[in-house]
C-alpha cells in the first residue's frame, strides 16, 4: 500500500487509460456502459423536453400497438389506455426513477461511508455500537419499513428517498468500517497518528482515498437494489403515485391491461432489467479491472494442453 | 514401515526415483504468457536428499506444483516430462494420476496454517490418505491416522486426533502436514519451504523429522528452500535456480566448496557461515528480474561481475563441468580456477 | 457452544426489542393514535371513545406497559375489516407464507449449490460464464415484473396455470417461481464466490495431492468452508424472502400474511399491521438464531469462540 501512495502521477494515468482500453476490449461491459449513459441522459433531458408528450391523453390513438409508427414516432413503443406515448413515458420515468434511486444512494453512501470510516477507525464502543445499529435496520425487510414509514407519513419522494437511504445505510458502514479498521493497523496509518494528524485529517487523508474504490463498487450494486425497491413500492401503490410516473408504477398499471395490451406492462420491466443488469455488470467488471490480482481473468482463457503443444519441444 | 525397506527398487543407494525433463511453465497475463520456468532438469534418487535452491520467486515453488499437477488455472505446463517408475505423469490421465498422488509423489506444503481443513478434525483429515487409496473402513483408518500422529511426534495422538487444525501449534501443523504426506510412503517426497513459517528450533526439529523419515522410508525428498543452511546441513545434491531456470548443480559439498556458476557464488558469499573475521559480507547487486523482463541471453548477467559481450546474445546451456555437475556459465572455468 | 449461543440470542434479541419500541412510538409520535387506528371517515365522538377506551389518555410510561402486557397476550386489539381479533388474523395468514417461503427456500439452496458449484470450479468457463449472467440477472429481475410476465404467458396465452389461489400443484408454480428468482440468483453469486476462494484454499490441493478425487474435492473439502460464508448471507436474504412475499402473495392472491399486511395498509388497518410486523419480526429473530445454530455446526472455530 506505500508504493501505491508514493506512485508517482504518470503511473496513474496510464493506469487509466487501460482501463478505458480494457473496457473497450469487454462487449459486455462496453454496452452496459451505453446503456447507463442512455438512461441517464433520458433520466436528465427527458423529463423537460418530452413531458407533455407523456402526460397528454389521446382518446383516438388508444392502446396503439408497438413496433409500428403508422401514428408517428413517439408511438413506436405503443400507447396506454389513455392513448399516452409509451415511449415518452418510459423516457420520463427513468428521470423519476433516478431523482429516488441516486439521492437515496448518494445519501446511505455519504452518511454510512464517514460513519463506517469513523466506527472503524476508533474502534472500542463507537464501533460495536454502530454495528448494533445496521443489524438492527438490516434484520428488518426494507420493504416492511417502507411500508410503514409510508403508512404512517405521505408517500411523497422525499419520504420514500429518506426510508431508503436509512434502510441501505448500513451495507456502506459495515463496508467502510471493516476496511477503515483494517487500515488502521497498517503503518502508514500509524505513522500519521504519531505525527499528531488529526483523526479525521488522517482519515480523509489515509483512510478514505483507499477504501472509497470499494465502496464505489458497493454502491454500484446497492443502487439496483434501491431502483428494485422503489418500482416494488411504486407497483405496490405506496411509492411514486400518479400522475407521476415511475417504471414500477408503469408496470402496475399496464396489469390492468394486460389481456389486451401487454406492451404497457411488458417495457418498463424490459427498462429496469436492463438498467440493473448493466449496473451489475459495470460492477463486476469494474472490480475484476480495478483488481491488479484478478485482471488477467479478462484477458481470453486459453486451456493448451501439454500433449497438444509440448510434444516436440524436447524431441 | 518395515514393509518400505523391502520395496522393489529401494534397495540400492542411487536409484533415480523421479526424473524431471525440460520441464517449462508459462502464467497467463494481461499481455500474454510469461515463462516463468524455463527448461528445468533434475533427478531425485531413492534415499537421498536433492534441494532446489533459489530466491523468492525463481520459480522453485512453480517447479514443484507443476510437478506435482497442482498448478492454478493461471499457469501452465507447457514443455517437458517427470518420470516417475518411467511413465511421464504430466501425460496421464486425472484417474492414474490421481491414483499415484499420495504412494508415488507426495507434498509436504509450505503455509501450514492454512493447509489443513479448518472444518475437519486432523484425525478424519489424516484417515484421507487411507480411505482413498486403500479404501479402509471410516474406523481402520483412524487408527492408522493416530499411528500417523504418534509416528511424527505429536504426543498424545489419539486424543489429539480429535482436535481441528486451529487448536494446533505451528510446529505440530507442520507435522500434521508430513504426516499425511507420507502416510502411503510416497516414493519421492516434494517439501515445499517447509519450515519457512516456523521458529527457528521447531525448524530444526522438522528437518530432523523429514530426515529420518526418509532414511526410513528410503524415498527421495526433494527439498525446496531458500535457505543455504539448510541446504548445506540436509542436501545429498543441489540445484540452484535463477530466474526460472537451473543455472547449476551437483553433489552439495562440490558446489558449495567450490561454486561454478557466479550466481551460487554471489549466494554463499552473503552468508557470514565460514567467512573470514573482519572481512566484508557481500551481496548480489540488484534485484532478481520480473519474469516478464527477463534479460536477452544470461538471465544474470545484468548482475553479474563476470558479464561480457557474449552473455548479452548466447543464453548460456546448462553444462556438463565434471562427473554429477552441471553449469550454466560461459566462463564456469574461471571460476573453477580460481 | 452454549455461551455463543446465549451471546448470539441477545445479540439478534435487540432487534426485535427496536421493533417493539418502534411500532409503539410510530402509533405516538404521529399525534393521535385515532388516526392510524381509526378509518379516515371516523367521527369525532369515535374518536375520542376510542381514545379513552385504549388509554391514551394516560401517561406514556403507562402506556407502553399496557402495550407491553397486550404484546405478551399477542393482543393487537381487533382488526376493523372483520371486529375479529388482530392477532387471528395474522396466525391464519402465516402458515401459508411459510409454506411458501420454506419450499422456496430449500428450492434455491439446492439449485444454488449445484449451480454455483459448477460455475466455481472452472472459473472463466463458458459455463461460469452463463451461470453469472443468469443469476445477476436473476438477482436484478423486478419480481412483480416477472410475476405479472409469467400471469400472462402461462396463465392468459397458454391456460397451463391458474392466475391466483393455493389449490393444486399448479397454483403453487408461479408463486414459487417469482419468489425463487431473486433469493436464488443471490446465492448463486455468493456459493460461486465463496466457492471460488475455497477451492483455491491450500488444503485443496493438499487434498488434491493425497490423491482425493474432484467430487470429494468439490463436495467434501470445499463446500463445507464455503458453507459458512454463504450462510452469512442467509440472513439477507429470509428478509429479502419478506420483501419478496409481499409482492408474490398480492399478485397471486396468496393468503399470507404479506398480502395481509399490504391489504391493512390500503384499507388503513393499523391493528392488523401491526401484528403482522411484529410477528415477522419475531419470525426473522427465531430464523438468525437457527443460522447462527447451523453456524456453529458447520464450523467448529465457531463453536469454540474462537473467532469472535
Amino acid at each position: 500500500m506505500t508504493t501505491e501512495q508514493t506512485k508517482p502521477e504518470a503511473a496513474g494515468k496510464t493506469g487509466r487509460t487501460s482501463m478505458l482500453a480494457l473496457l473497450r476490449k469487454d462487449r459486455m461491459a462496453s454496452a452496459a456502459a451505453l446503456v447507463l449513459l442512455l438512461v441517464g441522459l433520458c433520466a436528465l433531458l427527458a423529463p423537460p423536453l418530452l413531458g407533455d408528450l407523456a402526460r397528454d391523453q389521446n382518446l383516438r390513438a388508444v392502446n396503439l400497438r408497438p413496433f409500428s409508427i403508422d401514428d408517428g414516432w413517439e408511438f413506436v413503443l405503443g400507447s396506454d389506455s389513455l392513448g399516452r406515448s409509451v415511449l415518452a413515458r418510459l423516457a420520463v420515468a427513468a428521470g423519476t426513477t433516478m431523482s429516488v434511486a441516486v439521492p437515496a444512494v448518494l445519501l446511505s453512501l455519504v452518511i454510512g461511508s464517514v460513519w463506517g470510516m469513523w466506527a472503524g477507525f476508533h474502534r472500542g464502543w463507537r464501533e460495536s455500537v454502530s454495528m448494533r445499529i445496521a443489524d438492527v435496520i438490516l434484520s428488518f425487510p426494507s420493504l416492511l419499513l417502507a411500508v410503514v414509514v409510508l403508512y404512517v407519513f405521505d408517500p411523497s419522494v422525499a419520504n420514500i428517498v429518506a426510508v431508503l437511504a436509512v434502510a441501505r445505510i448500513p451495507i456502506y458502514l459495515r463496508t467502510a468500517r471493516a476496511e477503515s479498521a483494517e487500515l488502521r493497523s497498517r503503518l502508514f496509518v500509524d505513522a500519521a497518528r504519531t505525527f499528531g494528524t488529526r483523526d479525521w485529517a488522517t482519515i480523509r487523508r489515509h483512510v478514505a482515498p483507499i477504501v472509497l474504490p470499494t465502496l464505489l463498487t458497493v454502491a454500484a450494486v446497492d443502487f439496483c437494489f434501491v431502483m428494485l425497491t422503489e418500482s416494488s413500492l411504486s407497483f405496490l401503490g405506496i411509492g411514486i403515485q400518479p400522475p407521476d410516473m415511475s417504471w414500477g408504477l408503469m408496470v402496475a398499471q399496464g396489469r390492468q391491461e394486460l389481456q389486451t395490451a401487454w406492451w404497457i406492462a411488458v417495457f418498463p420491466g424490459l427498462a429496469i432489467i436492463l438498467t440493473t443488469v448493466s449496473a451489475t455488470l459495470l460492477a463486476a467488471w469494474a472490480r475484476i479491472a480495478g483488481d491488479p490480482a484478478q485482471r488477467w481473468r479478462l484477458t481470453a482463457p486459453k486451456r493448451g494442453r501439454l500433449g497438444r503443444r509440448g510434444g516436440k519441444e524436447q524431441a | 514401515m518395515n514393509a518400505v525397506l523391502n520395496k522393489p527398487g529401494g534397495g540400492t543407494a542411487a536409484t533415480v526415483a523421479m526424473e524431471v525433463r525440460g520441464l517449462s511453465v508459462e502464467v497467463r497475463a494481461a499481455d500474454g504468457p510469461v515463462p516463468v520456468v524455463r527448461e528445468v532438469s533434475f533427478s531425485a534418487s531413492s534415499g537421498q536428499t536433492l534441494a532446489l535452491l533459489g530466491e523468492s520467486g525463481c520459480g522453485k515453488s512453480m517447479t514443484a506444483q507443476a510437478v506435482t499437477g497442482l498448478l492454478d488455472p493461471v499457469a501452465e505446463v507447457v514443455g517437458g516430462e517427470v518420470l516417475l517408475d518411467g511413465q511421464d505423469v504430466l501425460r496421464l490421465g486425472s484417474r492414474e494420476r490421481r491414483r499415484l498422488a499420495g504412494p508415488g509423489l507426495a507434498v509436504v506444503f509450505q503455509d501450514a496454517m492454512t493447509a489443513l481443513n479448518p472444518v475437519y478434525t486432523v484425525g478424519s483429515q489424516l484417515a484421507e490418505p487411507f480411505r482413498i487409496h486403500q479404501r479402509l473402513s471410516r474406523r481402520a483408518a483412524r487408527e492408522k491416522a493416530v499411528e500417523l500422529m504418534e509416528r511424527v511426534g505429536i504426543p498424545e495422538p489419539r486424543a489429539r486426533a480429535k482436535s481441528y487444525p486451529h487448536q494446533f501449534s505451528g510446529g505440530l501443523r507442520q507435522r500434521l502436514l508430513i504426516a499425511m504426506a507420507v502416510a502411503l510412503e510416497p516414493s519421492v517426497l516434494i517439501a515445499d519451504e517447509p519450515t519457512t513459517a516456523l521458529d527457528v528450533t521447531v525448524q530444526a526439529q522438522i528437518m530432523e523429522l523429514l530426515a529420518e523419515l526418509r532414511r526410513e522410508t528410503r524415498m527421495a525428498l526433494v527439498l525446496i528452500t531458500h535457505d543455504l543452511a539448510v541446504v548445506a546441513e540436509q542436501a545429498d545434491q543441489v540445484a540452484v535456480m535463477y530466474a526460472g531456470s537451473i543455472v547449476e548443480s551437483g553433489p552439495i559439498a562440490e558446489v558449495f566448496g567450490a561454486p561454478r556458476h557466479p550466481y551460487t557464488r554471489g549466494l554463499l558469499d552473503s552468508v557470514p557461515a565460514g567467512h573470514a573475521r573482519g572481512t566484508r559480507l557481500r551481496s548480489i547487486e540488484g534485484t532478481p528480474p520480473r519474469p516478464a523482463a527477463i534479460p536477452s541471453g544470461c538471465a544474470f548477467r545484468t548482475r553479474c561481475p563476470m558479464a561480457r559481450e557474449r552473455c548479452a546474445t548466447d543464453p548460456p546451456p546448462l553444462t556438463t563441468t565434471g562427473p554429477g555437475r552441471a553449469s550454466a556459465c560461459h566462463y564456469w572455468k574461471e571460476l573453477a580456477d580460481a | 457452544m452454549l455461551t455463543f449461543l446465549r451471546r448470539r440470542i441477545v445479540s439478534s434479541a435487540i432487534p426485535l426489542l427496536v421493533v417493539i419500541l418502534g411500532v409503539f412510538f410510530l402509533a405516538r409520535l404521529t399525534g393521535d393514535p385515532a388516526n392510524l387506528y381509526l378509518p379516515l371517515s371516523a367521527t369525532p365522538e369515535m374518536r375520542e371513545s376510542f381514545s379513552a377506551q385504549h388509554g391514551f389518555d394516560q401517561s406514556l410510561t403507562a402506556q407502553f406497559g399496557d402495550y407491553l402486557a397486550e404484546l405478551a397476550r399477542f393482543d393487537f386489539g381487533e382488526s376493523l375489516r372483520t371486529a375479529q381479533p388482530a392477532s387471528e388474523a395474522v396466525l391464519r395468514a402465516f402458515p401459508a407464507t411459510l409454506q411458501l417461503a420454506g419450499f422456496t427456500m430449500l428450492l434455491a439452496v439446492i439449485g444454488a449449490v449445484v449451480v454455483g458449484s459448477l460455475a466455481a470450479y472452472r472459473p472463466n468457463s463458458p459455463a461460469d460464464r452463463i451461470a453469472s449472467f443468469l443469476s445477476s440477472t436473476a438477482a436484478s429481475t423486478p419480481d412483480f415484473w416477472f410475476a405479472i410476465m409469467g400471469v400472462l404467458i402461462f396463465a392468459v396465452q397458454l391456460d397451463w396455470l391458474p392466475t391466483s389461489g393455493t389449490a393444486g400443484a399448479a397454483a403453487w408454480v408461479l408463486p414459487v417461481a417469482t419468489l425463487l428468482i431473486r433469493p436464488f440468483g443471490v446465492l448463486v453469486q455468493v456459493v460461486r464466490g465463496a466457492m471460488v476462494s475455497a477451492l483455491s484454499a491450500p488444503y485443496i490441493k493438499v487434498a488434491r495431492s493425497t490423491g482425493a478425487s474432484e467430487q470429494r474435492v468439490i463436495f467434501k473439502h470445499a463446500l463445507r468452508n464455503a458453507g459458512a460464508p454463504a450462510l452469512t448471507v442467509a440472513g439477507d436474504l429470509t428478509v429479502g424472502l419478506i420483501n419478496g412475499a409481499v409482492v408474490v402473495e398480492t399478485i397471486f392472491g396468496w393468503p399470507g400474511i404479506g398480502k395481509l399486511m399490504i391489504d391493512s395498509i390500503l384499507q388503513r388497518d393499523f391493528a392488523v399491521l401491526q401484528a403482522a410486523v411484529l410477528l415477522t419480526a419475531l419470525t426473522i429473530f427465531a430464523l438468525n438464531i437457527l443460522i447462527d445454530i447451523g453456524y456453529a455446526l458447520l464450523d467448529a472455530r465457531v463453536r469454540q469462540g474462537a473467532m469472535a
